[in-house]
């Protein structure tokens, strides 16, 4: 039996506990020290997919509905109470989903995760996080700066251009691209494809890859970003391809890859997987988005 | 036409009817990215300084898009009624603000004077009133409606059940229903988001809902908000549909951008009064908020406050049953944070209720605004106060569907509790004789969605 099979068995014999308490009205007091001498309290991760499962319901009046009834959605159904509001377990539990989105948002991807991608960085026209939630459109021009170091270091008119971008959670990187990296890496280049000199962009948006490609000129640019995150999943990351992106392409004209993430997405190694073969399929059709589909549903 | 001000010594001056309203205007994230806000705190001031003192007459003969353009200017024209217009004319921006708050001013008053308003009239007073004016002046105005229930009384504040289900799952939006129902969720209307938009699947939760309104005899309605002439098909093909839904912008290009036009809605709401199985006479849904105009490219420099106001004006043709902004769904671009999000709300409730529809809100954020659960339960504190009709109901505030937040299943009993608020009465005698309330309070029973699996 795992620990988080215990962990459920014991409070669920703690709470059948409580409920034989059924005439009391304040807090059941557990057996345990009044001070704090030997307190200990070593909690559970509450964020487990099992203890998200757990009935908040006191006393429901059909027990198994209502399991089946939770499980038919993932929604946060059969939470419970206390008086109008929720249960503090539920309460807390949202809290800590909405806090990690939070500190995925304003993080800042470390240099630990570029370095060992050799990946150095430049930034957007957007000055700050405030001003890259304010004005989308500088987060995807790249700054005079940047333009000019990605000139000086960067191999032009690869077949693919590989960048890294912030976008709106910087746990997504770090959490997905040391897997993802080195599989496109190594793909790319046993199918005999040339690959540009990697960068990350910080306070970047998916049309920056168009403002890339005026200075790199590639045929395929690739640009690996956080997404926004969603309640509990922070570290969501997308990857766009798109064929020869120049100013005024629009998503129309790219491919994409969503919610790659090990927390209930597309695990980032067999996405990156998916990233070569779709680069290739790019390269053979010398097209991308709504033209590459039309192509490919008429020669299939 | 001159506008201009001094203050503290300096000159302001403003180019037009349109510019002025905007540079009045709250500080909003999204007339910046517009390139329309006032440059200051103090210009801001200064254009609200001149803009009290512009009579009414002249702001309706200054729409913000211009009546041959536009067909929601022309909309909300000529249903201005021209005898109570004649008597407010002459009023200034400044005196009717003050004619809002006056203790001898009653609600019958301001219903008469609504119909005399166009958009970027009322959108003008809500630039010079403060949150607790917006509060105020809003909670003297009811306007209530009547579909299967009776939304909008004094007293009463109701909530939408929105189960919504990433894959529009029949069994998990039925599950997600009841948990709702046991909460005392619904009586504005059984309302989801599907996330396919096809007639089939539309069609499929219209008969779900339906049948649970019937097995437990809820008097509400349900809806699906998928497109309107997704709704109207399934209408013809005889799906049975309470109320009928759709998003409305502000302009007739941004209305465009939603597929939608006067024309398709006129035939939506003839085809919901012959199709709906609800009694009405109020059978159409409509969310609004503020910014779609400006994010369709279709705000004609106008700032989001007057196209929010412009929607409203348009939307009372087809007499609603209920009207919400979602005030904070847009995101930060537009509304940044939550004072913001908060102000917006206040003043699209306001606004909608000095319009005289029937208005509720979506009080709600994304995780990229700077915003937290805390901010929208204030709104909904707030709104409860100023008479908001109803709020969203969603399974912890978490919607499964949408990827945003707003209130929960609790918050809907919690501001009936602590403010002395009931549901809608025809839904709180249902809820009491299964034993669910008593005087306003939620039962032991209630909280608990296997209570509905006994039928």
């Amino acid at each position: 039996m795992t620990t988080p099979d215990i962990d459920a068995i014991v409070q669920a014999v703690l709470r059948e506990l409580r409920a034989d308490h059924g005439g009391t009205t304040g807090p059941t007091a557990l057996a345990g020290p009044a001070t704090g001498d030997g307190l200990v309290i070593d909690l559970p991760d509450p964020t487990t997919e099992q203890a998200r499962r757990t009935i908040g319901v006191q006393d429901p009046m059909d027990p198994e509905g209502l399991r089946n009834l939770c499980a038919a959605t993932t929604a946060r159904l059969g939470v419970g109470r206390a008086g109008p509001r929720p249960r503090t377990a539920s309460l807390l539990l949202f809290q800590a989903d909405h806090g990690v989105t939070q500190d995925a948002i304003y993080g800042v991807v470390p240099e630990e995760v570029k370095a060992p991608l050799n990946l150095f960085t430049v930034s957007t026209q957007a000055a700050d996080r405030a001003e890259y939630l304010l004005r989308p459109d500088l987060g995807r021009l790249l700054s005079a700066e940047a333009k000019t170091t990605i000139a000086e270091r960067c191999t032009k008119s690869p077949d693919v251009q590989i960048c890294v971008g912030d976008g709106l959670s910087a746990a997504a990187i770090e959490s997905n691209l040391a897997d993802i990296y080195p599989v496109i890496d190594q793909g790319l280049r046993s199918a005999g494809l040339t690959i540009g000199t990697p960068f990350f962009i910080e306070n970047c948006r998916v049309g920056v890859m168009n403002d890339v490609n005026t200075v790199i000129d590639a045929k395929v640019v690739l640009l690996l970003i956080g997404e926004r995150p969603g309640l509990g999943i922070a570290d969501a990351m997308s990857a766009y391809m798109g064929f020869h992106p120049e100013p005024g392409k629009t998503d129309a004209e790219r491919d994409l890859i969503c919610m790659i993430t090990v927390h209930g997405g597309t695990n980032p190694l067999e996405a990156g997987a998916y990233v070569v073969d779709l680069v290739r399929t790019t390269l053979k059709h010398g097209a991308s988005g709504v033209h590459l589909r039309e192509l490919t549903s008429a020669t299939t | 036409m001159l506008l201009r001000t001094k203050l503290f010594g300096e000159t302001h001056e403003f180019g037009g009817i349109t510019e002025l309203l905007a540079k009045a205007n709250e500080e909003k994230s999204g007339d910046q990215q517009a390139g329309i806000a006032a440059r200051s705190a103090s210009e801001r001031v200064a254009a609200r300084l001149v803009l009290a003192e512009v009579p009414l007459g002249v702001i309706r003969e200054n729409p913000a898009v211009p009546y041959d353009e536009d067909e929601v200017t022309r909309v909300i024209d000529d249903a201005v009624n021209e005898t109570v217009f004649g008597e407010i004319k002459g009023w200034t921006v400044g005196d009717f603000r003050e004619w809002l708050l006056a203790d001898t001013t009653t609600a019958d008053m301001i219903r008469r004077v609504s119909t005399a308003l166009t958009g970027e009239m009322v959108a003008g007073v809500t630039k010079l009133m403060s949150n607790l004016d917006l509060i105020h002046a809003a909670s003297k105005i009811r306007v209530s409606a009547h579909c299967q229930n009776t939304i909008g009384l004094p007293g009463t504040l109701a909530s939408r059940n929105q189960p919504n289900h990433p894959t529009d799952s029949v069994d998990g939006i039925r599950a997600t229903l009841y948990e709702g129902l046991s909460f005392g969720s619904g009586d504005s209307v059984i309302g989801i988001n599907p996330a396919d938009d096809s007639v089939g699947s539309v069609s499929r939760l219209l008969d779900m809902t339906y049948d649970v309104i019937t097995k437990w005899e809820i008097p509400t309605q349900n809806c699906l908000l998928a497109h309107v002439s997704t709704q109207m098909e399934a209408m013809r093909r005889g799906a049975p549909v309470g109320l009928v839904f759709q998003s409305l912008a502000g302009s007739q290009k941004a209305m465009d951008a939603f597929g939608v036009s006067v024309g398709l809605m006129d035939e939506a709401y003839a085809m919901a009064q012959k199709h709906c199985w609800t009694a009405g006479p109020n059978y159409l849904y409509f969310e609004t908020g503020q910014g779609t105009a400006l994010s369709a490219d279709a705000h004609y420099g106008a700032d989001q406050l007057v196209m929010e106001a412009r929607i409203y004006g348009m939307a009372k043709r087809w007499h609603p049953f209920q009207v919400n902004t979602v005030v904070g769904f847009i995101g930060p671009e537009y509304l940044y944070d939550a004072v913001q999000i908060t102000r917006a709300g206040l003043e699209d409730h306001f606004m909608g209720k000095l319009t005289g529809i029937p208005m509720g809100c979506d009080a709600c954020y994304t995780n990229h605004a700077k915003a937290t659960q805390n901010d929208i339960e204030n709104l909904a504190v707030l709104l409860s106060a100023a008479g908001c009709n109803y709020f969203m109901g969603v399974p912890m505030g978490d919607d499964a569907m949408l990827s945003y937040q707003c209130t929960s299943y609790h918050d809907a009993p919690s501001l009936r509790q602590t403010l002395g608020l009931r549901p809608l009465p025809e839904f709180e005698r249902w809820m009491e004789d299964l034993g669910l309330i008593k005087d306003g309070r939620l039962t032991a029973r209630a909280g608990d969605a296997s209570f509905f699996l006994q039928r």
